[in-house]
């Protein structure tokens, strides 16, 4: 049955693609052959519309041993013979229809990511961006997605280190739910995601396949809106417990040598893996769809071919070799299921009983082979003239500071996130050093290595709005600087694309100027992109999310003694402010969420400002000279300092800089600032080490756990604490 | 002396356990397949950890299918002739579904998985590991969504009399009240042993507390205690 072009349009190929596809086949597809390049052709799997610009990235490095989109995650080198493996992916569309298991499969794809390479993973973070949180279906979506992260987390075995999550009401309808996954793998060890080899057997092995998921990665190439529930078969469902035992037998087969190459099943499912594999092989497939384990009886061939039924993988194994492989999987009670074999002619030839029902060039229908390629145009939005209107001396100065310090601290983007967190197992694995000594990155050690490695997510998208290029700067800077904080060397990033649709040229502007700054400030900083994912269609009737250009980025630290906390240590320490202090209160918490200005431009940034303050930074931390180290983040300088303090529960005493407004020195969000702690006798050498770097003397640590603000009293940090830690728990009761 | 560990499938605090003894605590360690059914290497000296995880998935209770595996008979056989055994988490549910141990865990009262470090301190001296750790408060961590310990009051006066309560959730100062209590845990109960004094388990986690690098070592008296003679 040859397919029509309103069926092709109907699976989401435009005209053009559609006469494409004729082009290469030589005639007219068959429905399932449509369906396939559909699947394949969408921007999920092609990144047809985003690839232009992704290559402008720096994607080189003498630290990275696979390049950006070469294999399923980036392999960067951390010495001692280790690699690390990780990748950044988004669960947007999934996770608004179906909170839980949306997020509990984007947890599980993107660490089936990391194995399929033969890493283990050792770490989890996240990147969650809600509608407001006193809106009942936003307080459904958190518990939602929080349970499905720590469902599939926690069974599976990998504690979640780190992430962020912010409530901004752009995110009302299209929640942004983006899973981080980092592993380890001894360098030589890795497996690539090839086939190649005449008559080398093709098998599927873990869950077997349903009608779940079907089209998924369409799904998530269109805008969302009310009648998205519709499309609830395209949410796929997860089994942590048979992603654990894949992940086991995986690991426990790659030392035998058996294998040629293997592939997770996430988007496009078989379609996609026979094809990716094949095209990277440079041979063909000739598969059994009849083979194939299967939930329900009666599935057609293309509902088996494009299925995202979760926990499964496809390995293609040496001939003769066959047993061992077997053997593993048998052991570990999984499917392991031989369903086609390689073929020396580059077609894909899909079986059903006997029958071909559908024979495409595998090069044909992946990124980088027949996938089309498209430039789109973009033009400056609207609404950056009201961004550019916005005048500092409007706002009035607030009377009673620390009244507003006491609410800023309680906004759900800056209060404690305890709520969510301890629902995840954060420290099986025994790597985690967070627990009981908080750091600005994550600090995690590698078993069988003295290397601890260091890892966050980050993006303010706030900033991104109101400036993309400078927006997306200051999200890789500010991981960059999260990492340096901690002791770390940062080494590269993995990044996660969430934007509107683009197709909407003022949505592409934000796009193409993100991925500018985003270039700029990554080589700046010799941290290259290894990979990630584009989402694009965030968006509904109330229009696109804010520009969401997450950075995942991982550091590297020689050992453990080189990890730097963010808490104060002892009472009589000096606390220092490195970096300048502007009157700024540009795109803040505070301006946003007290004062109520939703328009106002990006915080002070200058990429060469905040390169000084890492490097020096560094220095010092290696040179011992500091004690605690926390960059300025959201809510400013107040909420940094509570922060350090509450971490031993001990309090400080500042002055404030009579030169500036008080609101910017205390709330504004000007980049490129990090509080420290110096033992006092050491306060000389330190300032002589800071070697012209602007910095600000702001007071010292007390025993007597009180805040004092230019001599007056703002109360016990236990009662801070209190307030800063029940803040979100008490919104979502 | 040595430790076997028992892996099942699902079982994800194996590899911790290890790590935790052998690097650690610098013990001898047996990795234990849990469709082998051979524990003749072992003797009354040494002991079996069940680690924590969701052994089969969880799905049905937890603990309740690892109980059948072929090496829980084994288990049950070693622990009758006097070999020590501890089960951690996952590893107490299934002792407590495996009948070693009397009682049940339940979902935790507030209905959420939780993980946190909490504190524990010993109940009595009478038993090996409450003798080893003495009553200071330990800084433990827990990760469970079913750890609230039941027993009917009859199997509660019975631990109560016989001692064989091991530890209570504490605060940091050793003081026990409901605040200190992670997850509903009747009496603040979060381990126990048998009558034999042979049969450990608790809800806590030593093995995330033994490492200078982790910054917590208040684990390590815990599994220490397993080293000597009973």
């Amino acid at each position: 049955m040859i397919a029509t072009l309103e069926q092709a349009t109907k699976l989401g190929l435009r005209e053009e693609e559609f006469e494409k596809i004729k082009e290469i086949l030589g005639r007219t597809p068959n429905f399932t052959e449509t369906a396939m390049y559909s699947v394949m052709w969408s921007e999920h799997c092609s990144y047809k519309n985003s690839i232009t610009w992704l290559k402008t990235l720096p994607r080189d490095g003498d630290k990275l041993l696979v390049k950006a989109g070469e294999e399923n995650a980036g392999l960067v080198d951390i010495g001692d013979g280790w690699g690390c493996v990780f990748k950044i992916e988004s669960h947007n569309h999934p996770s608004a229809i179906e909170p839980f298991q949306g997020a509990a499969t984007g947890v599980g794809g993107i660490h089936r990511d990391i194995f399929t390479m033969g890493a283990r993973p050792i770490a989890s973070l996240n990147s969650l961006r809600f509608g407001k949180v006193d809106n009942p279906k936003t307080k459904w979506l958190i518990k939602g997605v929080v349970k499905g992260i720590g469902h599939y987390g926690n069974c599976f075995g990998v504690p979640t280190v780190a992430g962020e999550v912010y409530y901004e009401s752009c995110y009302q309808t299209n929640p942004l739910v983006n899973a981080m996954s980092v592993g380890v793998v001894r360098v030589g060890e890795t497996v690539s995601a090839t086939s190649y080899g005449e008559g080398n057997p093709v098998f599927i092995v873990g869950a077997s396949t349903g009608k779940d998921g079907i089209g998924g990665a369409s799904f998530a190439s269109a805008d969302i809106s009310e009648n998205s529930a519709e499309q609830l078969p395209s949410v796929q469902v997860g089994d942590p417990f048979e992603e654990k035992k894949l992940l086991e037998a995986c690991l426990e087969m790659i030392p035998t040598g058996a294998l040629i190459g293997m592939q997770d099943m996430g988007a496009a499912g078989i379609t996609c893996s026979t094809s990716e594999m094949s095209a990277k092989g440079e041979h063909g497939m000739i598969i059994h769809l009849d083979k194939v384990p299967t939930r329900q009886a009666n599935m057609k061939p293309w509902e088996m071919l494009l299925s995202e039924s979760q926990e499964r993988m496809l390995i293609v194994v040496k001939k003769g070799r066959e047993s061992e492989v077997q053997t593993i999987f048998d052991k570990w009670d999984i499917h392991c299921v031989q369903i086609g074999e390689v073929t020396k002619d580059l077609n894909l030839k899909y079986y059903m009983n006997g029958e071909l029902i559908a024979d495409v060039p595998a090069e044909s229908l992946v990124l980088g082979g027949g996938a089309p390629i498209y430039e789109r145009q973009f033009t400056t939005p609207a609404y950056l003239a009201e961004i550019n209107k916005f005048d500092i001396n409007n706002v009035a100065q607030p009377a009673d500071l620390k009244e507003i310090a006491y609410q800023l601290i309680q906004l759900p983007n800056i209060a404690s996130k305890r709520w969510i967190y301890e629902q995840y197992d954060s420290m099986v694995g025994t790597g985690n050093t967070q627990t009981n000594e908080p750091s600005d990155a994550a600090i995690v050690r590698v078993h069988g290595t003295e290397k601890v490695l260091a890892m966050t997510t980050d993006c303010n998208s706030r900033y991104v709005y109101a400036n993309p290029r400078k927006g997306a700067m200051i999200a890789v800077s500010e991981a960059a600087r999260n990492i340096v904080c901690s002791g770390g060397l940062p080494v590269a990033i993995t990044n996660c694309l969430n934007f509107g649709n683009p197709y909407n040229p003022e949505v592409y502007y934000q796009f193409v100027e993100a991925i500018q700054g985003m270039g700029e400030a990554c080589r700046k900083f010799d941290t290259p992109v290894t990979g990630g994912n584009v989402s694009f269609y965030n968006q509904s009737e109330d229009g696109p999310v804010y520009p969401t250009p997450t950075i995942g980025m991982v550091g590297v630290l020689e050992n453990i003694n080189q990890k730097m906390s963010l808490g104060f240590k002892h009472p009589g320490d000096t606390i220092y402010m490195l970096g300048t202090n502007y009157n700024d209160i540009n795109c803040s918490e505070y301006l946003h969420h007290i004062i109520g200005e939703s328009h106002s431009p990006a915080p002070h940034f200058e990429l060469e400002e905040e390169y000084v303050l890492q490097q020096t930074v560094a220095n010092l931390i290696s040179m011992k000279l500091v004690k605690s180290a926390h960059d300025i983040s959201e809510g400013g300088l107040f909420a940094c300092m509570l922060e350090s303090a509450m971490a031993n529960g001990l309090g400080f005493n500042m002055t404030t800089d009579a030169n500036l407004r008080k609101d910017a020195m205390l709330f504004g969000e000007a980049q490129s600032r990090v509080v420290v702690s110096v033992n006092t006798d050491l306060c000389a050498l330190f300032e002589a080490e800071l070697k012209g770097l602007p910095f600000t003397k702001l007071g010292i640590v007390n025993a007597h756990k009180e805040i004092c603000v230019d001599g007056q009293s703002w109360g016990y940090i236990s009662d801070w604490k209190e307030a800063y830690d029940t803040a979100l728990e008490k919104l979502l009761a | 002396m040595k430790f076997g560990i028992i892996v099942f499938p699902g079982s994800n605090c194996d590899r911790d356990m290890m790590h935790a003894l052998r690097d650690d605590l610098k013990q001898e360690v047996v990795m234990l397949w849990h469709k082998d059914r051979d524990l003749s290497m072992f003797t009354k000296d040494d002991c079996i950890v069940l680690p924590g995880g969701f052994s089969y998935g969880d799905y049905l209770r937890c603990g309740a299918l690892a109980r059948f595996s072929p090496m829980m008979e084994q288990v049950i056989e070693f622990a009758n002739n006097g070999g020590k055994v501890l089960g951690v988490c996952n590893g107490f549910q299934i002792l407590c579904e495996a009948g070693l141990l009397p009682g049940v865990l339940l979902q935790n009262d507030h209905q959420k998985f939780t993980c946190k470090n909490v504190y524990i301190k010993g109940e009595s001296t009478e038993n090996l590991i409450g003798g080893h750790v003495g009553n200071k408060a330990l800084r433990i961590p827990v990760a469970h969504g079913e750890g609230r310990y039941h027993a009917d009051a009859e199997t509660l006066k019975k631990l109560q009399d016989n001692k064989q309560i091991v530890f209570r959730y504490c605060d940091e100062h050793g003081e026990v009240h409901i605040n200190s209590n992670p997850n509903g845990a009747i009496n603040n109960i979060a381990g126990i042993c048998n009558e034999g004094r042979n049969v450990f388990g608790m809800m806590p986690h030593p093995e995330r507390a033994t490492s200078d690098v982790l910054n917590n070592i208040d684990g390590r008296a815990i599994l220490e205690a397993l080293t000597h003679m009973n």
